[in-house]
């Protein structure tokens, strides 16, 4: 695949390698005073880029369920980051209450999984192709959850803990700067995120396996083609995706713990953590995986940047990554055009 | 609309004679200082048409254009914003005290070059994309409003505007902001209802039931879509500046999405498919937002709750009458024609 767009794209080829080389110096490399006064300090360069790398994990996380969700089904789910909400407070009442972080996660992700069931079995199923109607249901119902976690978790802010093996920062084997004996300091970074940005790595590419080397991931790639044949085939449609929705739905709850434990939880998460994928799956395009890991990486890396380096117009940054990808790429850099 | 009237059964009534209806309807919105408190007047009525003219931009895109935009809302904002801007309010740093006749028109104008540039990139899309696309849009502008101090002051945005006195009136007395509101309503509802009827917009309502065919008979369709959404913005800018002028003044919060997918909420409840429909939604979604509390506190619950009401009743009404309000109209009206005897025009059969 990689060869084969280097033979169509030669140009495009040589640009995109001398950009990962040019990356790849700028965060090995010790920087002269030079490149510094030009750049500024590489510590900040580098914990916006790798911030804005686990940022992008914590909206792969997001996201994937979504995509998932849409290009199987062409389900609209706006009630997503109500998902996510409802997962992060879960997650901060279990661990709060039993002190295990790592337990809150197979539980969120259960819980999260029945209501995706409760969705796709007592909404979207009655209404499939009507794309308004089930964009206004889910809003319908994002109001309703929004206000009744209003109600229960009330309008200040939770953290979740980090557990004490995951706490405190973590050298990194990356040179940051030189300290004033002109010996070469390390980037440190907390650990967590690390984990987390590890586990997101490790989740992507065993979706991808997943979808590309299983029977079930067969079945659905066929459904995403070509649902009505795969009915035909005898596959029970309905199971599938009730199935592909209730984890897609576990995979939000999930990242709400995730996302609780290094940002916070408050109302009005649900909206912005909706607005993050949808963002992500029109710049990666809609329905693709690896779409949605480009895009988060993509959108988490422009956030975190536009944050350090131009603190006022960051937002405008991400909007005119979706507006250029619009122009010249509706259907997204990984999504295929219909 | 004449064809979806006629095919419904009822004869379409001969240019001019106006169904006795709109006469009472307009009567009692025209004697309404006479009867109703300053409250009603001000804070029900006003709001009323103020959100059922932003809803009306929508009813107009989604109805006549198949376009569902969310970006209504952010429109009228970025409306009130220019006029909080370049006219007078409390934050006298920011704002440049221009008079009232440059503001509006460069507010309507800004509102509008806004929504035909959006407009370019969404209506590349369809359907659910462009519901998505204009979504991510809207919170763009409120998350930017949020954190840009420079231009928009940010958190606070800019308290303190007022109509300016013509005719040396204080529009902010209830009985003149009910004849202002009512007089904006009532001029963008007839001027939708004409575009729905001229040129421009039958060939907009052929372009929403089938794209193809009407670039095939020769109509761009891009650019009737994109000038619908220009056209759109210029009514929602409207209700911007009036709103505006309502609350005295204008913050993010104006613009964030629960107000975004409360302009839904009401066209939706109103029903997409008459100008009237918005209003309607709107009115009902005021008198909720107005005496729901008390209703709730009367009930034993917390008056916090309104929200809940409001989603709930919202969801009831997408599930059981996606067409709203006006679709249970129809259906009601459907019920009673299926009563008769089409022959005699009898009831009972």
């Amino acid at each position: 695949m990689l060869g084969r767009f280097f033979e169509r794209h030669p140009f495009w080829s040589v640009v995109i390698l001398l950009a990962a080389a040019l990356l790849l110096w700028a965060i090995l490399a010790p920087w002269s005073e030079g490149v510094e006064d030009v750049l500024g300090r590489k510590r900040i360069f580098l914990n916006a880029l790798f911030s804005g790398i686990t940022l992008g994990a914590l909206y792969f996380l997001v996201a994937s369920g979504f995509t998932l969700i849409f290009g199987l089904m062409r389900n609209v789910n706006l009630a997503h980051g109500s998902l996510y909400l409802v997962g992060g407070y879960l997650g901060f009442e279990i661990s709060e209450a039993t002190g295990w972080w790592i337990l809150a996660f197979p539980v969120v992700f259960v819980i999260a999984a029945a209501m995706g069931v409760i969705l796709q079995w007592a909404v979207f199923r009655r209404m499939e192709g009507e794309e308004l109607r089930q964009v206004l249901v889910t809003i319908g119902l994002s109001i309703v959850l929004a206000d009744i976690m209003l109600w229960i978790w009330g309008g200040q802010s939770y953290t979740v803990l980090t557990p004490d093996w995951l706490a405190g920062p973590a050298d990194l084997p990356i040179i940051a700067g030189r300290d004033r004996a002109g010996d070469y300091t390390y980037l440190r970074f907390p650990a967590v995120r690390i984990a987390i940005l590890l586990a997101a790595i490790a989740l992507g590419v065993a979706m991808w396996l997943g979808l590309n080397r299983t029977r079930i991931g067969m079945i659905i790639r066929a459904g995403v083609d070509d649902r009505a044949m795969l009915a035909a085939a005898g596959v029970r449609i309905q199971i599938v995706f009730v199935g592909v929705f209730a984890f897609g739905a576990g995979l939000a709850g999930i990242a709400g713990i995730v996302g609780g434990t290094f940002q916070s939880l408050s109302p009005g998460e649900d909206t912005r953590y909706l607005l993050a994928s949808l963002v992500v799956v029109i710049v990666g395009g809609m329905g693709s995986i690896p779409g949605a890991a480009l895009g988060a990486l993509i959108i988490g890396v422009a956030e975190q940047f536009g944050s350090v380096y131009a603190p006022t117009y960051s937002v405008v940054l991400t909007f005119l990554i979706m507006a250029l990808v619009l122009a010249f790429r509706p259907q997204g850099l990984m999504g295929r055009s219909r | 609309m004449a064809v979806a009237e006629t095919a419904s059964g009822t004869t379409p009534a001969p240019a001019g004679r106006i169904p006795p209806r709109y006469w009472v309807t307009g009567a009692l919105l025209l004697l309404m200082p006479a009867i109703a408190n300053d409250f009603f007047l001000y804070q029900v009525f006003g709001w009323a048409f103020i959100l059922g003219t932003i809803a009306l931009s929508l009813q107009f895109l989604a109805g006549y254009g198949g376009m569902v935009s969310l970006l209504q809302m952010s429109v009228a904002a970025l409306a009130g914003y220019v006029v909080a801007i370049l006219g007078t309010s409390g934050t006298v740093a920011l704002s440049l005290g221009w008079p009232w006749w440059v503001v509006i028109p460069i507010a309507l104008a800004g509102a509008c070059l806004f929504a035909t540039a959006v407009g370019a990139l969404a209506v590349r899309t369809e359907g659910i994309y462009m519901i998505m696309i204009t979504l991510a849009i809207a919170a763009a502008f409120f998350y930017f409003t949020r954190q840009n101090y420079s231009i928009f002051n940010g958190y606070s945005g800019f308290p303190g505007v007022v109509p300016p006195p013509v005719l040396g009136l204080d529009w902010r007395q209830p009985v003149p902001f009910y004849y202002l509101t009512l007089g904006v309503a009532l001029v963008c509802y007839l001027v939708v209802l004409y575009v729905a009827r001229a040129p421009f917009g039958l060939a907009l309502q052929g372009v929403r039931d089938n794209p193809r065919r009407m670039a095939a008979l020769g109509f761009d369709v891009f650019w009737h879509r994109v000038l619908a959404q220009g056209f759109a913005a210029v009514i929602a800018g409207l209700g911007g500046i009036l709103l505006v002028w309502q609350n005295g003044q204008i913050s993010p919060g104006t613009a964030g999405l629960p107000a975004v997918f409360d302009i839904l909420v009401v066209a939706i409840v109103g029903g997409l498919r008459h100008p009237v429909g918005p209003y309607i939604g709107a009115l009902i979604y005021v008198l909720l937002r107005a005496f729901a509390p008390d209703v709730l506190q009367a009930l034993g619950l917390s008056g916090e709750r309104f929200k809940m009401v409001v989603g709930i009743g919202f969801l009831a009404v997408v599930w059981w009458s996606p067409d709203g309000v006006l679709g249970l109209w129809d259906r009601w009206r459907a019920l009673r024609a299926a009563g008769r005897d089409p022959l005699t025009g009898r009831a009972g059969r």
